[in-house]
């Protein structure tokens, strides 16, 4: 083995190094924490952990000036194998050591495949309401609907990036282009009164842009609030122009209907859906108080689950720390509004939620190896020197 | 000779504890501990009005003790008794703490004026309290994070003052000078009245001035049972809920429906009728009957708040704390003289204060129903407790002090906190619904807490070693090894406990939220300690530390700790944010300031110890 690749190996073999990266790890997890407050905990995430390096805007240029999450963790990652392979022996003495290493290999690489993988939607459900999709808390998309035929819709939902872009965008299942005219990432909306002669020009030609302006706002992170997107869209024919519709994510906004070529549209910004092959009815949702005070006790959700298929059709309670696991899906009790008539579920998929448990019930073992072989070896020199006790 | 030392100190220590629960006989005639035992249910959840007292009082002044303007000392029980049935003398009692400079402007008032230049009474305040309510409407909207220390104060004190008209309608209207005397007439006017009532409604010919009568009864009733939120009338034999109570508004105003007063309205109003004309035979008696009667149905709620006022007067932590105090001036001259007698004397007293704890955390988990750790303040008590545990392990072990001096520091430092965290109100509140899960509470929690107590022991130890190697001669070899060997055990304890503790968390948080680890600030907190104790342990393994490196870094772990513990509750954000705490951002800077000096300490060159010199 050359020299080069020996200093490589030591390097990556080492304890210095472990000790490096856990003390990067502890600092980066400490300021992801205060940038929280800034950030908001979903932004903090990309920005810290689901990332190579912690960038810092100097002017407009993103410059690395910390190792990320993803950097940190690889290092620890290739560091332990590494260990493992060149310096510990497999005996019973350092088993504790292999267990605990093994199983921490184990969370890393879970902790990877959630950054990847795991979704977050939420499903918002009014009393007797039945949805087949749950939303998204932060993506939107912009949806054209067909509604000619009334026994189904023909949906084309265009994600918010595309829309954010602004080039022009033609689908083969629009008999137009949809050209985003102008885009705010997060909108005040308030009405317009076009009859008065001061009222203020709008980039819309119809639908409710003509009675309601869109205003910049600054972005939220805050963690109970989101930012809702508005748009200024063209569609535009072989023809020409049809018109420009003012649209927003926000709630109260509703879809625009209308006619082109002899069908039916329905043009709307929301949030971005996700359907499932089955549906859930809220039956009832329960705000239970202790006696004389506001203190919640208890939520729960009674839900009616039932899938076209036929296989399952039947009530589930959710509630605090009982979530509804199904179909690969953790529904659990997030929220409420409307006075008590809406839930509100989380819905997370997490495709490697099983690894945590194996990797944390690994080292859990390890370390009680670990530290009882060093407890009854203290023990066993305690005996052997009682003379030391002094 | 020398040897009954300990024994006596033991001797003295079982004697000051069993002074605290026997507490003092009333002074006057009416049985006051009686009436504070009486139940009421309050933030969801039935307690002695003992209880109510104290906390409102803590919440008022942070301090239990009233004096009368006569400069008479009266206990919580009888200034609750004031308030109740006699507010005008109650509404003279120097109870508010009022400091910040520009509120006083704004009551105008003059610290020098108040009671300890600080405590006013409600009647000095209530000739501003339209202003403060003006300066409460403007600090409410104010996130409570970023208020300045005015709008604190300014609701700190509108808070107080809200919570003392809530006292004030509970039992009685304070504007009566004869309830009793109202209650009966209402008694005997309500069937002729609620006719009369009905007739003027459909338009019948009835008795104008019963009506009359009968009306503005009901909107008197209606306003005490808008005013105040205690429940203290225990639900009637025909309501089959036991949670039903209601305040004595909402009971008087059903008795239009029942047609007669409820017993335990009319009880509480002869309790005052006795109170005001100081007449204690009658009113030791109506306690000894009102008593009996809800022990027919509450039996097992008045056991509890029996026992809470028996917890309330003994005050098991305070005690304790005295007796680390003792215990820990015990074991430092122990180090200078008689080690063996002084030792022992301090590992009895320690032993004494940490049985004391631990039942008074026995009878709070009791009461409560829940595992020990349920808030912020019973966290203090919590993480106390296992520290001193620890110590007490490590003293059967080593038998050098150390763990003595550790558990005194340690032990009277976190029950100061615990005093500190208890001036918000009660410290036994109900489990918001995410919380309420008793498997959890008792699992994660308690795990996690003992983590941190055992990271905090670790670094008490290294104190004492960086304090008492650098500064006095008294640190030999064997003493230094030892505490190395004890540093490095407790860490690895730690390590354990405080790695399982999160993995737990994070179990719940799947089981509750979907997601193993959302890196919330108290999450991070947690995992930052378990990153803290292991880069300790690689470092000690890697050769990277000796001795002294050892105890700096386990000094920084009090940092590591105190953050997770306190910091991350300051930032106000996530789910996990359950104990927010204004001051405590001050205190927490001085102590981090403190560990970092002392970590200064630990990495001077050797040469500058004043142990060790002789190597």
């Amino acid at each position: 083995m050359s020299d080069l690749i020996r200093q490589f190996r030591d390097f990556f073999v080492s304890l210095k190094l472990t000790v490096v990266l856990m003390a990067l790890s502890i600092v980066l997890i400490f300021a992801a924490t205060l940038d929280q407050v800034n950030l908001g905990i979903w932004a903090v995430q990309q920005k810290y952990f689901h990332s190579l390096f912690v960038l810092w805007n100097v002017g407009d240029i993103p410059v690395p000036i910390f190792p990320g999450g993803y950097l940190i963790g690889g290092f620890l990652l290739i560091n332990l194998i590494a260990a493992q392979v060149y310096r510990f022996k497999l005996t019973a003495k350092k088993s504790g050591i292999w267990l605990t290493h093994i199983g921490f290999i184990l969370l890393l690489i879970g902790e990877l495949i959630t950054g990847l993988w795991q979704e977050e939607f939420a499903l918002r459900l009014d009393e007797g309401e039945t949805r087949n999709y749950s939303e998204s808390y932060r993506s939107n998309e912009l949806a054209i609907t067909e509604t000619t035929d009334p026994k189904f819709d023909d949906v084309v939902a265009i994600p918010e990036k595309f829309v954010a872009r602004g080039d022009p965008i033609q689908q083969a299942k629009l008999p137009f282009r949809v050209v985003p005219k102008i885009y705010y990432p997060n909108a005040a909306l308030a009405a317009r009164d076009a009859s008065t002669p001061g009222a203020a020009p709008t980039p819309a030609s119809t639908g409710i842009g003509l009675q309601a302006t869109a205003t910049p706002l600054p972005l939220t992170y805050k963690q109970n609030e989101r930012n809702a997107p508005a748009a200024y869209i063209e569609l535009a024919g072989p023809e020409g122009p049809i018109g420009t519709w003012l649209v927003s994510a926000d709630p109260r906004f509703p879809p625009q209907s209308f006619e082109y070529a002899g069908r039916t549209w329905k043009i709307a910004f929301r949030f971005e859906r996700s359907y499932k092959p089955y549906s859930l009815t809220l039956l009832k949702f329960s705000h239970d108080r202790y006696a004389g005070t506001e203190i919640p006790k208890n939520f729960s959700s009674r839900i009616r689950l039932n899938s076209p298929d036929g296989r399952d059709d039947r009530e589930v309670l959710i509630y605090m720390n009982n979530p509804l696991r199904y179909a690969g899906l953790t529904f659990y009790q997030a929220g409420f509004e409307n006075d008590d008539k809406t839930t509100i579920l989380q819905v997370v998929r997490n495709p490697s939620w099983q690894l945590p448990y194996i990797s944390c019930s690994l080292m859990t073992l390890g370390l009680i190896v670990q530290f009882g072989i060093h407890l009854v070896a203290f023990i066993a020199r305690r005996r052997t020197a009682p003379s030391a006790v002094a | 000779m020398k040897k009954l030392i300990p024994l006596l100190v033991l001797l003295l220590g079982v004697l000051y504890l069993g002074s605290t629960l026997v507490g003092p006989r009333a002074s006057n005639s009416f049985d006051l501990a009686g009436f504070g035992r009486l139940p009421i249910l309050a933030n969801g959840r039935v307690k002695p009005l003992d209880t109510v007292a104290r906390n409102s009082l803590l919440l008022f002044q942070g301090r239990q003790t009233v004096v009368t303007p006569a400069g008479l000392k009266v206990s919580p029980t009888e200034w609750l008794l004031d308030v109740y049935f006699h507010s005008d003398a109650a509404d003279r009692y120097r109870t508010f703490e009022v400091v910040h400079p520009d509120l006083l402007a704004l009551l105008e008032l003059k610290a020098e004026d108040g009671d300890g230049k600080k405590r006013f009474s409600y009647l000095e305040i209530s000739k501003k309290i339209p202003e403060l309510e003006r300066q409460a409407r403007l600090a409410g909207p104010v996130e409570s994070a970023v208020r300045t220390p005015f709008q604190k104060s300014v609701m700190q004190l509108y808070g107080a003052l809200v919570q003392y008209q809530r006292l004030k309608h509970t039992l009685a209207p304070p504007t009566t000078e004869d309830f009793l005397a109202e209650l009966l007439r209402f008694q005997k006017l309500l069937p002729t009245g609620v006719a009369a009532v009905r007739a003027k409604q459909a338009g019948q010919p009835h008795d104008e001035a019963t009506a009359k009568a009968m009306i503005e009864l009901g909107q008197r009733y209606l306003f005490m049972s808008e005013t105040t939120n205690f429940l203290a009338i225990p639900p009637t034999p025909e309501v089959v809920d036991d949670t039903a109570w209601q305040t004595t508004g909402q009971s008087l105003l059903s008795a239009f429906q029942r047609g007669s007063v409820d017993s335990s309205v009319l009880a509480y109003a002869g309790l005052g009728y006795a109170w005001r004309q100081r007449q204690p035979e009658q009113f030791n008696k109506l306690v000894e009957l009102y008593h009996t009667q809800i022990a027919k149905r509450f039996a097992s709620q008045l056991a509890k708040s029996d026992t809470e006022t028996r917890f309330n007067a003994a005050a098991p932590f305070y005690s304790s704390m005295s007796l680390y105090v003792g215990a820990l001036l015990l074991a430092i001259f122990s180090w200078l003289k008689w080690p063996e007698i002084l030792g022992r004397s301090s590992f009895y007293l320690i032993l004494l204060a940490w049985l004391a704890t631990t039942a008074g955390i026995a009878t709070r988990m009791w009461i409560e129903g829940r595992p020990p750790v349920t808030n912020l303040y019973s966290s203090a008590l919590f993480v106390g407790w296992g520290s001193v545990g620890l110590c007490l392990i490590l003293e059967t072990i080593f038998k050098n002090a150390i763990g003595s001096v550790a558990a005194g520091l340690t032990g009277f430092a976190t029950l100061l906190i615990a005093h500190h965290l208890s001036l918000t109100g009660d410290t036994l509140e109900m489990m918001r619904a995410v919380l309420d899960s008793n498997f959890w509470l008792a699992t994660h929690v308690v795990i996690v807490t003992i983590g941190y107590s055992a990271t905090f022991l670790a670094g008490f130890l290294a104190i004492i070693y960086i304090l008492r190697g650098g500064f006095t001669r008294s640190l030999d070899k064997a003493s230094a090894e030892a505490l190395v060997r004890m540093v490095y055990g407790i860490i690895c304890f730690a390590t354990l406990f405080s790695f399982v503790g999160t993995v737990l968390g994070g179990i719940w948080a799947d089981q509750s939220w979907g997601r193993f680890w959302g890196w919330d600030p108290k999450e991070n907190g947690a995992l930052i300690i378990v990153l803290w104790n292991a880069l300790i342990l690689h470092a000690r393994w890697g050769g990277l530390i000796k001795a002294r490196g050892l105890m700096a870094l386990a000094v920084f772990g009090n940092v590591v700790t105190s953050w997770s513990w306190f910091g991350t509750n300051m930032l106000g954000v996530g789910l996990h944010s359950y104990g927010f705490t204004d001051s405590a951002f001050m205190a927490l800077t001085m102590f981090v300031a403190s560990q970092l000096a002392l970590i200064a300490l630990a990495v001077r060159p050797l040469t500058k110890w004043r142990s060790f010199q002789s190597e």
